[in-house]
């Protein structure tokens, strides 16, 4: 399978353990990922904060790029990015004027006609049997805590995947590897977002409530698939413990982490060994 | 040569105001055919009318025009007056010069000279008028009620009270519907099954009324007067006249524990079952989807315990044909499906509630069931998930209703009342328990409902918060509901035993298909349409059709109860004549040009047109043609256009009228 | 994030209606947002709150109303808009140097200069932090882009 590849800022930055994850990982699925070339930011939270019209036209960019590059479906592992470049195709496909608009704003021609896909689709699209038939290790220690966050949900008619409310496309990923998944709830709460350096306290007092309930409902780990989370449960996990005076200890996977293993690939080759919190 | 008078209303100020009615009055006297013309202050009045007939006789006036309101308004009353004065009603004709013309222009020039057009159009029209008789059709004096709910009890009991027949199809093996069910009803909190099945019990005895039960509508034909209804008897697998209702077959069967519908799934039920021991007719039915011996040939025991011998596990659906003069409808309505697969997409949603994933989330029908005496738990309140009493209840309105997003947008008009009344009802028998109200608004217009309300807030302690709830989540066996209080400005986070969601109310299931067989029409919610929303509430434009109860809207016990009495006085009305008079300006084949192509039989919406044969006087066939039936016409004109041999017409709007008109604009 | 809220976002709706938008620019609320688009996602009525909060904070942006307490996280928005235009993708150390600065002129503490001082060997250590990133060779496009973008017309 040949897949467009956005990785995002994060991914090419203190994130890039979660790259490194989905590539050993993808590799031994035979996806091949062709990395969008001159990809720029996709704005993030500042410009839709910031500047309405950027926060199309920086997107609208990647797409153009996207389509330039003959790509009809990319991967774009980062939530925030996922949302803000679906949410730019489908108003640029569905409005003329604001694809003229963007063009000329962007310097290249888009149509918006790119399908944007996250990491959790593109499992679906290899397909559970396959993944089933790869097995090499279940992942039978692991009591998991998947943890959607907010945009790889959300808004439901912007990125129309699983049920908003109730989602289950991780936890059927999981259990088909053997591993045991647990109910809990904060499965869509959101951890802070990207503001861990604008509001660390909103962070902490956010993802501090996410790791208690996990716990509280007998996860030994959470499972992600968006940096910004990891490194709001993860690198910040130390903070968390210091401020509220509690012990987590809790690990925190990226989806790809999980499947990397239950593959048979060493933690070395996912990048785990970088994560601030480790097994116990 | 005509002779037409035409009369032309200042309607006061409406018309007089914008259209000179002396200058108007001047210009058509001069129209050909017209014998005189004149205008009046106010020609609907008694005066006026008096003139109408006056100039009638003088002039021997062989046809009328009124330059005046909208034909809606009195075409009835000049169409009588000229029948007082011996002219043919159909001879009559108005020229809208209101609401066509002075309503909606200001240039009182221009309106004059179009008042003046509109008239010349009625005198050409009337020139060509035929003399009409009404049609006259028989009346079966028997009614149908679809339903056998409150509102189908009410109204079959008046129209049998007033002397004639009722047939009540209803399609649960009871009657009763979701009243049954309840457990009291507010305001007065009278228990329900002990005001309903003294009516129900009458039903089931009244010499007047046939009740099939267990029993749906297959097919509706014919006209008012004149219904021919095929009714399909499901196969109840149990023979009603040979069963005694001893019990013993349902003591006996092995599969007990199936969900029961009565009890919306609270409860369980055997496979040969009684949905609750009131029940009319008090009699079994077996559910072929679980039987055992209708499944796979096994069990069979209750055949073997039965000493009536009434089981039948031969027994098949029958159809069963009967003529009745008008149809009552009184479908009732349905729960919203929280969180369900939806008929609509766009109504999926509130799986933030966790109906369905957590046991002590239900809804309002539901929680009747648990209230009730008669109910699965006898009346003690029980959570679903471990059976303790639950201490603290949270009851969330407005779930599916007044919600444009993913629900439905109108407001449900009973919740706030039943929620005010299970928040009662639920102290009453929890003295220590708290219930938690989360409204946005608490709409409580009928009589006693104010004080009801305050009486649940006041007297029985219930906490009421104005916001909605955001996320409901369960920890450690606790239900935590997340919502808000506006009005304080605070979110409000309650650990709840139970939590009852106000579900919206719908129409049955089926009940489009229903409407298409009587061709009534419903709306984009499956509403019944009625005639006018203010002055036309039980009627629908299905001549003989009427509706009541909450198929028509969401409404409660009184409303339905009322708009019953409402629909079989309507039924009643229509059986009053000995003969039904129907308009005569209906569609007609000229069957000796007629090619018989059927192009007018395959348009018309209201298969009024017939294949038909002409014969000879001694019966030696000529040829086919189409044929209107005068008792379904109504008069729409479709046949008329895709004629391709002009041989059809429509009488009081012929082909001749319509060029006359045109010709003498141009 | 409502409860910490000095005005919920229901009530910034409401002022909006009744035209009072003054005091809505001038809310904390709109800054303490995390834009979690949970808002949008339940409303019965579609209205488009998490849009809202966003036209809030560009419009409170331009016309120069940030509420003092949360001006950090604008600065934050801010940075990092800057960032992008300046290197196309974000250069995270150029980041936090220039919030970190922009942080103390603001309120004059040194402790924010020197917070999560100790981050940067622990990222080193899992090779988290990269002084330089891979680069987008058209730089150029990027400040063309912005000011097109923010040229108000």
């Amino acid at each position: 399978m040949n897949i467009g590849y956005y990785p995002g800022c994060a991914l090419h930055g203190s994130s890039d353990d979660y790259e490194e994850s989905l590539r050993a990982c993808l590799k031994t699925l035979d996806v091949k990922l062709q990395e969008i070339d001159e990809w720029i930011c996709c704005g993030a939270t500042a410009a839709h904060s910031l500047n309405q019209k950027l926060s199309i036209a920086l997107p609208a960019r990647n797409l153009a790029l996207a389509e330039r590059g003959g790509f009809g479906e990319i991967l774009a592992p980062c939530p925030m990015c996922s949302m803000q470049l679906i949410k730019a195709q489908k108003a640029l496909a569905g409005n003329e004027g604001l694809r003229r608009e963007m063009s000329g704003i962007v310097e290249l021609e888009v149509r918006g006609t790119t399908r944007v896909l996250n990491l959790i689709q593109v499992f679906g699209q290899i397909g559970l049997d396959r993944l089933k038939a790869a097995l090499k290790s279940p992942l039978k220690s692991l009591s998991a805590a998947c943890y959607y966050g907010c945009l790889l949900t959300r808004p439901p008619d912007v990125v129309e995947f699983d049920d908003c409310e109730q989602p289950h496309s991780m936890e059927a990923i999981l259990t088909a590897l053997g591993a045991k998944t647990v109910d809990w709830s904060y499965r869509t709460e959101c951890c802070g977002g990207g503001m861990t350096m604008a509001s660390e306290e909103t962070v902490l007092d956010l993802s501090h409530k996410i790791l208690s309930n996990a716990a509280a409902h007998g996860a030994n780990c959470l499972v992600v698939a968006c940096p910004m989370c990891h490194v709001n449960l993860d690198m910040k996990q130390p903070d968390i413990e210091r401020r509220y005076g509690v012990r987590h200890g809790m690990v925190i996977y990226y989806l790809s982490d999980v499947v990397g293993m239950a593959l048979g690939l060493p933690e070395s080759a996912l990048g785990i060994n970088r994560h601030f919190v480790g097994k116990a | 040569m005509s002779r037409i008078g035409v009369f032309i209303c200042w309607c006061g100020e409406n018309i007089a105001r914008t259209v000179d009615v002396d200058v108007v009055a001047q210009e058509v006297s001069k129209f050909p055919g017209v014998r005189c013309a004149m205008n009046y202050k106010y020609m609907c009045s008694d005066p006026g009318q008096a003139l109408v007939r006056e100039k009638i006789v003088a002039e021997k006036l062989d046809s009328v025009v009124i330059a005046s309101c909208s034909p809606h308004m009195h075409l009835k009353t000049f169409r009588r007056a000229a029948q007082l004065a011996g002219l043919n009603p159909y001879k009559v004709e108005m020229a809208n010069i209101r609401e066509h013309c002075s309503w909606v222009h200001h240039d009182r020039a221009k309106a004059t000279a179009k008042a003046a057009s509109l008239i010349r159009l009625s005198a050409e029209k009337a020139r060509l008028d035929h003399e009409l008789q009404p049609i006259r059709v028989p009346v079966t004096r028997r009614a149908l009620v679809i339903g056998g709910g409150v509102a189908g009890i009410q109204a079959a009991l008046d129209i049998a009270d007033a002397g004639y027949e009722v047939v009540m199809v209803e399609r649960n093996p009871s009657i009763g519907g979701k009243m049954a069910g309840l457990s009291e009803t507010f305001p007065t909190l009278d228990c329900s099954q002990c005001i309903l099945t003294p009516r129900m019990v009458e039903v089931g005895q009244h010499p007047r009324i046939k009740l099939y039960s267990y029993s749906e509508v297959e097919s509706v034909e014919g006209y008012i007067g004149n219904f021919t209804i095929t009714i399909r008897q499901k196969a109840r697998y149990v023979d009603i006249s040979k069963c005694t209702g001893c019990g013993d077959c349902w003591s006996v069967c092995p599969l007990k524990r199936n969900k029961s519908e009565f009890d919306y799934g609270m409860g369980v039920r055997a496979s040969i079952y009684v949905p609750f021991p009131q029940a009319v007719p008090a009699r079994p039915v077996i559910d072929a989807k679980t039987c055992a011996k209708i499944i796979r040939n096994g069990c069979g025991l209750c055949e073997k315990k039965c000493k009536a011998g009434a089981i039948n596990f031969q027994d098949t659906d029958k159809l069963v044909e009967e003529k009745v003069g008008a149809v009552v409808v009184a479908t009732g309505y349905k729960l919203y499906d929280i969180g369900e697969k939806q008929d609509k997409a766009s109504l999926a949603g509130y799986g933030e509630y966790g109906y369905g994933k957590y046991k002590d989330v239900i809804d309002s029908l539901q929680f009747e069931r648990l209230l009730s005496a008669s109910g699965p738990t006898n009346g003690v309140l029980k959570r679903p998930s471990d059976g303790t009493e639950p201490k603290n209840v949270v009851f969330i309105s407005c779930v599916g209703s007044r919600d444009n997003a993913k629900g439905l947008p109108y407001c449900s008009k009973i919740c706030c009342m039943y929620t005010a009344k299970h928040a009662m009802l639920y102290k009453h028998k929890v003295h220590d328990g708290q219930a938690h109200v989360f409204y946005m608004d608490i709409r409580a217009g009928g009589k006693g409902y104010e004080e009801f309300v305050r009486r649940a807030i006041e007297q029985d302690g219930a906490k009421y918060y104005r916001g909605r709830v955001s996320k409901i989540t369960q920890e450690d066996g606790k239900l935590v509901v997340r919502g808000a209080d506006t009005l304080a400005g605070v979110p409000i986070t309650v650990e709840a035993d139970l939590v009852v969601l106000a579900a919206a109310m719908r129409p049955a299931d089926g009940v489009a298909e229903l409407a298409q067989k009587l061709n009534v029409g419903y709306d984009e919610f499956g509403f019944l349409l009625e005639s006018h929303p203010k002055l036309r509430p039980v009627e629908t434009n299905a001549a003989g059709v009427f509706v009541c109860g909450a198929c028509q809207a969401p409404k409660d016990i009184p409303e339905s109860v009322a708009q019953a009495s409402a629909a079989a006085s309507k039924v009643a009305v229509t059986f009053a004549a000995d003969e039904l008079m129907r308009e005569p300006e209906i569609a007609g084949i000229n069957e000796q040009t007629c090619v018989a192509c059927y192009a007018c039989l395959r348009a018309c919406p209201y298969h009024a047109i017939e294949q038909a044969e002409v014969r000879t006087p001694r019966g030696v066939f000529v040829k086919h043609t189409a044929r209107v039936n005068p008792g379904l016409c109504m008069g729409c004109g479709t046949c008329v256009a895709v004629c391709p041999s002009k041989s059809a017409d429509l009488e009081g709007f012929t082909e001749q009228q319509i060029y006359a008109m045109v010709e003498s604009l141009v | 994030m409502a409860a910490q809220m000095d005005i919920a976002p229901n009530r910034l709706i409401r002022l909006l209606q009744l035209g009072r938008e003054r005091e809505a620019l001038d809310a904390q609320s709109i800054w303490q947002c995390v834009s979690c688009q949970t808002c949008a996602t339940r409303c019965p009525k579609s209205v488009n709150c998490a849009g809202i909060m966003d036209a809030l904070r560009q419009l409170s942006m331009e016309e120069g109303r940030v509420s003092p307490a949360q001006r950090r996280v604008m600065l934050f928005q801010k940075a990092f808009l800057d960032n992008i235009r300046r290197n196309g993708r974000l250069y995270e150390l150029e980041l936090i140097v220039q919030f970190k600065l922009a942080g103390f002129m603001h309120d004059r503490r040194f402790s924010l200069l020197f917070k999560d001082a100790t981050l940067a060997p622990k990222l080193n250590k899992r090779k988290k932090l990269h002084l330089r990133g891979k680069k987008v060779r058209d730089r150029a496009v990027l400040r063309r882009i912005f000011a097109r973008s923010m040229d108000n017309s």
